[in-house]
């Protein structure tokens, strides 16, 4: 317990620190130390505990130490519930004040619903039903999922900390003139980690929704960091469909105090529950459904899924070292992992069986899809990386969707995945826009010629986001045999035409890196020490974690399937036979090798390119009608008309939303049957 | 027989695997040279003789090595054959049909990577049209490997040769759709966009403008390699075990085959759009919907399974 | 017999010529004469060539693409000279802006003559020319310096666009160009 507790106080003590922290040679010793302690405690964290069992860390009733003194888990908890409470209440309140200042109706009556709604039930229901409960409650709980989730947070997480320090250095230089609000922003970016790993080992769903809004206002405050008119809107957006998914994630809690079933707010007993129906075979019952609908639609906002895109698209204003935070280890992955939580209760049972399985599917698999399909027309390097991140989170929610254990198996590899990739690709976006001046995917030209390592670096990680033997495609391939397996053609197609897009837009822009330009020179000398560092790390990571993935699968999530999944044999988790996944690893090798081995040996005679005979000899220029120099430009291909991106964000959206309106009002319906039957003295059955 | 990570492999499998490697260069270039006297006898010439394309390879590896730049178009060409071969041995051995079609991607990549890396104008827009075929053809050759594996439960080729379901009864519809882009794969007119053996076209020689000597005789081979194996796709569509099939397969390989060279020989070259979205609707009214008939007509087939 | 022989792969360039030897050229691909029986293939693409097949007498504003062409094709090469022009400017020799024959430009292995050019003489001169390709190459693989690499044809980067300018008569344009390299070297 000791160290996860440890994982949540010691970036909060850290933020509180840099709060007060203005200079930069303070800064960044404590910075660096705070990250490499918070990754290597859970690196430690992981190797005492993979064993596969789910440690319950905080439990009552029960006791334990602090500073000698025996302390009853009981009071402890009521204690931290309350303070939770209040500071649950001053956040929404700092939204609202700021809505007021920013003249944001929606953001108001958003914060105003979510946060009467959540205090009338704790005052007048919540406590005194945790109070009235009196078997064993878990507050706090780590089962391998968790860790990997710690992993990711600690390592990747505080790598684009430490990253930060030298491009918040360089966005100060640009921003000159104005306020240094730097410490405030690593605040932010210590408090976001701790609130994330605060999500990943809540139980009871209370605690967890305290550390969810944390992240929602986190995400809201960083996006508008910059202050500018389109950050602040941006960042409005963003808390706006955040709050939405929060309301839900309130009802949600609300009526599993109501549901006499269920009647206390643990995520394991709700699983538990969920298993059951499911192993039962029956139908459903409609509220149960619902808080599990409910919950996951909070996981689709939060993971950024059509219809609700739009915010992470937007939260680009903000310094990169945030979009890549909030794109690889937090906020999204706080999405995808309370879905993936509640796989077990997920699933389909027929090809139209209306259910939050169908739902999610459906909505995951399109966002796949549209997104995939807008980022085809842009060109610029971060909102191709967003509309990615979008799509592959849509991939890993669909997985969960599928609910099957060898789909929870691609959704979490994806996870892993996706986060070492897309932060690595973020910081090297952000380095390159720092020093080519455009973040745009068409001025990143021969980029090898200019800034050899770091194209290098970006070449790995594009290569990694869709080309075999990279994890990635690993995970893809296995998320097809699931869909296969289980049946759901839809998103089969989907993932199916999707896939084929990413190829061509990920490889257009391999192509402009890898591109030999004449007349390069060197620029790279310049770049921060600590960018180059944590963006050769994550390198290495990306290139570490293709490679040794079978031990990820067997070590660590094979175990995690085995307690979540019991009741299913255990040869069928993993998608893939161990062979291919062998040869897939030797595969990795041998690009490493070939690479080493063979590139830039050039013993040939060089030759000027053929451009019908009229190269000037430079390879840049060509001899043009009237005996005029023409330069050579080169652009890649957009398909704007073929894949307008609006068109393909309405699509998406009015697909989503339909599936979204059709699933919760035929709950809203099935349950007002259900509590028409009970008034009408059918009450026995439906208690059960 | 012996055990690789859970895999059990026949001597068979080896076999496969070594005849692969080393016959499927002989009989590439040969159907490759079949393939230029057939299209001469269709425009009423006389042709190259039959093995051409070996004599072209051997003169090409003693040209002269040149190249543009730092040389990396070459790295990336060789690197599409290493992996060119490896996803056929792959089929060939029997491993899992996506793995296949994934490293077939990787070498097609390689590829493109090369056109871009020289960063000349040519090689560039052929880069990006072989990039433009990539995305039409992929999610076709996906969704047959999808329709084997409801067919006969299972990803491995091995596994579909010797399965007792005749495939192509049950996917015809998948059988039409791959010999579609197999026109696009084999670089066919109509489809012919990124790099063409016809003479005088707007993109010089395309994506391989700038490779020359024994760089353009490794695309060669490389093709080669690539052709035998999607034969050997359209083959497996033939197999129930029996040796009847294993003739069938092999002349319904040749029709298909004469078909893409006669369809080469009839059509004129059409826009990039026409390719990508001729693909695309095939893919999903043939592909598509051949899979959802496949999905209720599965559970039919294990449960006939079930009871034998 | 070497390789080269059995598969030489052409380009075939058009120095300011009337067109009459050039659609000869192409005649020689159509059915009736079918030079791909002997595995020619027209590829259009210096890099991919072994044969230079030339028409016209060269005009100035030819002479850096031919020379540039010549360049590109890897060794071993030969160029054949098609028609009159090619051979030495024919009716144009005497123009102000003809070089007259390919040969004042390149080095010519092979002449072929006519007005237009028959396709069978087009034919026979490749094949002459095939000859000469099979004793470069005997010549390279015995590791000897391939004359038209090493030789005054090679690519300079530098000085060729120069060169270029001043054949054109374009002095100035080559001032120019020299005052802003000097610049850029500032």
């Amino acid at each position: 317990m000791g160290i996860v507790v440890l994982l949540i106080v010691l970036p909060l003590v850290v933020a509180c620190i840099l709060l007060a922290v203005k200079s930069d040679s303070i800064r960044a010793p404590i910075v660096i130390g705070a990250g490499i302690a918070i990754a290597a405690l859970s690196i430690v964290l992981a190797i005492g505990n993979h064993g596969g069992i789910i440690h319950e860390l905080w439990q009552s009733p029960g006791t334990f130490k602090l500073g000698g003194v025996q302390i009853a888990t009981e009071n402890a908890a009521a204690g931290v519930s309350v303070a939770m409470t209040v500071i649950g209440a001053i956040m929404s309140i700092a939204i609202i004040v700021l809505g007021i200042k920013y003249k944001k109706i929606l953001a108001i009556v958003l914060a105003i619903i979510q946060e009467a709604a959540i205090l009338w039930f704790e005052l007048s229901k919540g406590y005194a039903i945790e109070a009235a409960n009196t078997a064993a409650k878990n507050y706090l709980y780590l089962d391998n999922f968790s860790l990997i989730m710690i992993l990711i947070i600690g390592i990747i997480g505080s790598g684009i900390c430490i990253y930060a320090l030298g491009y918040m250095k360089d966005f100060q230089r640009h921003a000159a003139g104005e306020k240094d609000r730097r410490p405030w922003f690593f605040f932010l970016l210590f408090l976001f980690l701790a609130a994330m790993v605060g999500i990943v080992v809540s139980n009871n769903l209370i605690w967890m929704f305290f550390f969810w809004e944390i992240t929602t206002l986190c995400s809201f405050l960083l996006i508008g960091f910059t202050r500018t008119p389109e950050a602040v809107n941006n960042s409005f957006r963003a808390v706006i469909l955040n709050l939405i998914g929060g309301c839900a994630f309130v009802a949600a809690i609300i009526m599993m105090g109501m549901h006499p079933a269920i009647h206390n707010f643990e995520l394991s007993n709700l699983l538990d529950i969920g298993t059951q129906i499911k192993a039962a075979g029956q139908g459903g019952d409609p509220v149960f459904d619902t808080i599990i609908g409910l919950l996951a639609f909070a996981g689709l906002t939060k993971a950024a899924q059509m219809p609700f895109q739009s915010w992470l698209l937007g939260a680009m204003v903000a310094p990169t070292p945030v979009s890549a935070l909030l794109h690889s280890s937090t906020m999204v992955k706080a999405g995808v992992f309370l879905i993936i939580k509640l796989a077990p209760c997920l699933g389909i049972s027929g090809l139209f069986a209306i259910g939050p399985g169908f739902m999610v599917i459906i909505v995951g698999g399109a966002t796949f899809l549209f997104a995939s399909f807008s980022a085809l027309s842009q060109s610029n390097a971060k909102r191709v990386l967003a509309y990615s991140t979008i799509a592959n989170l849509g991939l890993i929610v669909a997985c969960a969707g599928v609910g099957t254990a060898e789909a929870v198996w691609c959704a979490i590899m994806l996870v892993i995945f996706h986060a070492v990739t897309k932060s690595l690709l973020f910081l090297c976006v952000g380095t390159a826009e720092h020093r080519i001046g455009s973040r745009d995917i068409e001025d990143m030209d021969g980029l090898f010629g200019r800034m050899p390592r770091l194209a290098l670096f970006m070449i790995v990680g594009v290569s990694g986001m869709f080309l075999a033997p990279f994890g990635m495609l690993i995970s893809k391939w296995a998320a097809m045999q699931a869909f296969v397996d289980s049946g759901v053609l839809w998103a089969l197609l989907a993932v199916i035409f999707g896939s084929a897009v990413t190829l061509f837009y990920w490889t257009k822009w391999l192509g402009k890196l890898t591109a030999i330009v004449a007349n390069r020179t060197s620029i790279e000398t310049g770049v921060n020490r600590t960018e180059m560092a944590i963006t050769g790390l994550f390198t290495a990571f990306t290139l570490i974690v293709a490679i040794t993935f079978p031990f990820f699968s067997g070590g660590m999530i094979v175990p995690y399937l085995g307690v979540t999944f019991s009741s299913v044999a255990e040869n069928v988790f993993v998608a893939l036979q161990s062979s291919d996944m062998i040869v897939m690893m030797c595969l990795v090798v041998l690009v490493i090798v070939l690479v080493l081995l063979l590139y830039g040996s050039n013993r040939k005679r060089v030759m000027p390119l053929y451009m019908a005979g009229l190269n000037e000899g430079d390879d840049l220029t060509y001899v043009g009608s009237m005996q005029k120099d023409v330069p050579v430009t080169l652009r890649n291909w957009y398909f704007e008309d073929l894949f307008p991106e609006k068109l393909m964000n309405r699509i998406g959206v009015i697909v989503t939303s339909a599936v979204l309106v059709l699933v919760f009002s035929y709950y809203i319906y099935a349950a007002t049957a259900l509590g028409q039957y009970l008034l009408s003295g059918g009450a026995g059955g439906g208690a059960a | 027989m012996f055990v690789f990570y859970g895999d059990t492999i026949s001597l068979f499998q080896v076999l496969s695997l070594v005849l692969y490697l080393v016959l499927a260069p002989f009989a590439g270039g040969l159907i490759a040279g079949i393939d230029r006297k057939v299209t001469a006898r269709m425009q009423g010439r006389v042709g190259p003789p039959i093995v051409q394309p070996f004599y072209d390879v051997a003169k090409l590896w003693k040209k002269e090595p040149v190249t543009v730049r730092t040389g990396a178009q070459d790295f990336y060409v060789l690197c599409c054959l290493i992996f060119m071969i490896i996803a056929g041995s792959f089929f060939f051995f029997g491993f899992n049909l996506l793995m296949v079609i994934f490293t077939l991607t990787t070498a097609s990549i390689f590829l493109v990577i090369a056109g871009y890396s020289s960063n000349s104008p040519y090689a560039q827009i052929g880069a990006e049209r072989e990039l433009l075929q990539m995305m039409s053809y992929e999610p076709m050759v996906l969704l047959t490997a999808v329709g084997f594996f409801m067919v006969n439960s299972s990803f491995n080729s091995a596994t579909i040769l010797t399965s007792p379901y005749l495939s192509i009864q049950y996917m015809p519809g998948l059988f039409i759709g791959l010999v579609f882009v197999l026109t696009i794969k084999l670089r066919k007119s109509p489809f012919d966009l990124s790099m063409s053996h016809h003479a005088h076209q707007e993109l010089v020689k395309g994506l391989t403008t700038e490779f020359s000597g024994r760089t353009l005789a490794q695309l060669e081979i490389s093709h080669w390699y690539e052709n035998i194996m999607l034969l050997g796709f359209v083959f497996l569509f033939f197999t129930n075990g029996s040796w009847l099939m294993v003739i069938v397969g092999i002349v319904v390989v040749i029709v298909v085959y004469f078909v893409e060279i006669l369809i080469d020989n009839v059509c004129a070259r059409m826009k990039w759009q026409f390719t990508l979205k001729s693909a695309w609707i095939i893919t999903l009214i043939f592909g598509g919907g051949n899979l959802f008939v496949l999905y209720y007509l599965r559970g039919y087939l294990w449960m006939a399974s079930q009871y034998q | 017999m070497a390789a080269i022989t059995k598969s030489p792969w052409i380009i075939h360039y058009d120095g300011s010529s009337c067109n009459g030897c050039d659609i000869e050229v192409l005649a020689c691909l159509t059915p009736m004469y079918d030079v791909e029986r002997f595995g020619i293939i027209n590829t259009g693409n210096p890099k991919h060539a072994d044969i230079l097949l030339i028409t016209g007498a060269v005009n100035a504003q030819n002479i850096p693409v031919v020379r540039q062409i010549y360049d590109q094709m890897p060794s071993p090469k030969i160029v054949v000279a098609i028609g009159v022009c090619a051979a030495n400017g024919g009716v144009f020799k005497e123009c102000y802006n003809i070089a007259g024959g390919v040969d004042r430009v390149i080095p010519v292995d092979v002449y072929v003559h006519g007005c237009a050019a028959r396709p069978e003489s087009i034919i026979d001169g490749v094949v002459k020319g095939l000859g000469v390709l099979a004793e470069k190459q005997a010549a390279l693989a015995s590791g000897e310096t391939d004359p038209d690499v090493s030789g005054a044809y090679l690519f300079d980067p530098v000085s060729y666009a120069e060169k270029g300018d001043i054949e054109n008569g374009d002095a100035e344009g080559a001032k120019d160009r020299s005052e802003a390299e000097e610049e850029a070297a500032k």
